[in-house]
């Protein structure tokens, strides 16, 4: 009887989403370092990667890159399966969608602060919509409302920004 | 990186953006923490302290007997009451900021008059 090999193709492009996932889920794991006012409020630097992702590879890569970052980021902090991953994919999942969806607005008219900042929105929404519908249903989440989306406004102005900054100054290798 | 630098990195579309999301957040600010709760309050005491999108029925004893306070889509109401003229009854689903009191039963209903929101922790 031969043992079967199973021979994994590596391409350049697998070993290109390992990189950036790493680079991704490095982010997540300094941001959860970092104390913050309140439960839910982070600066949401892996989007960082996620955007200039989505710029340089396009939006398959930005989806493997987060899905990525958002498991073995999961992993890492001893979160994965719980409450708090499922909302961190929850968000994941929706903002790639509204990303994969305003990727395809008019480049010279949108830029990424305002896909930073959609992307942003609909994170902070996805993850609200999980908690009033799963975890804590029934509670009056409205209050909290603005705050989380003030907080995603300004970090998704920020992210934005950092991108666009990386992206002009071309430090992040448009040559691929 | 000077501040003019970054107003350069935004294009039209971002300012809309930001703008139309501003808005969202600040038509949503006025949705404070201190105008969606629902106190019931018992011989000058609190009762109970709840939130209006809870729907349920509460019995509140009272001198009299039950005051029966009905929470359902959003409103509030007295339901029943043992007293004589039925005049909280009589007032119906309560608005935000209203207050209805069933004197003889010593039970009041307060839409929106908590002073912190324990939910946010």
């Amino acid at each position: 009887m031969t043992p079967s090999i199973i021979n994994l193709e590596i391409t350049v492009e697998d070993r290109r989403i390992a990189g950036l996932a790493a680079a991704a889920v490095g982010l997540t794991l300094a941001e959860a370092a970092i104390p913050l006012p309140l439960p839910g409020v982070k600066p949401g630097l892996a989007n960082i990667v996620t955007l200039i992702v989505l710029y340089q590879f396009g939006w398959r890569a930005a989806v493997w890159v987060s899905l990525l970052r958002i498991v073995a980021g999961a992993l890492a902090l001893g979160t994965f399966l719980t409450p708090t991953f499922v909302m961190s994919l929850a968000g994941g999942l929706a903002s790639l969608l509204v990303l994969g969806l305003a990727a395809h607005l008019p480049r010279r008219l949108f830029g990424p602060v305002g896909l930073s900042v959609l992307a942003a929105f609909t994170h902070i929404g996805a993850q609200l919509g999980v908690v009033g519908v799963w975890l804590m249903p029934g509670v009056n989440l409205l209050p909290l409302l603005s705050v989380f989306l003030g907080a995603a406004w300004v970090s998704g102005l920020i992210n934005g920004l950092v991108v666009a900054g990386l992206l002009k100054s071309g430090v992040t290798g448009a040559q691929s | 990186m000077k501040p003019a630098d970054a107003l350069g990195l935004l294009q039209p579309g971002d300012w809309l953006v930001l703008a139309a999301t501003a808005a969202l957040i600040a038509a949503l600010w006025g949705h404070g923490s201190n105008g969606d709760r629902v106190v019931i309050k018992q011989a000058g005491r609190v009762f109970l302290e709840t939130s209006p999108r809870l729907d349920r029925e509460i019995q509140v004893p009272g001198p009299l007997g039950i005051t029966q306070v009905e929470i359902r889509g959003g409103r509030v109401r007295i339901k029943s009451d043992p007293g004589l003229h039925q005049i909280c009854v009589k007032q119906g689903w309560l608005g935000p900021g209203q207050v209805a009191i069933c004197l003889p039963n010593r039970v009041s209903v307060e839409r929106g008059a908590s002073v912190y929101d324990s939910l946010n922790y």
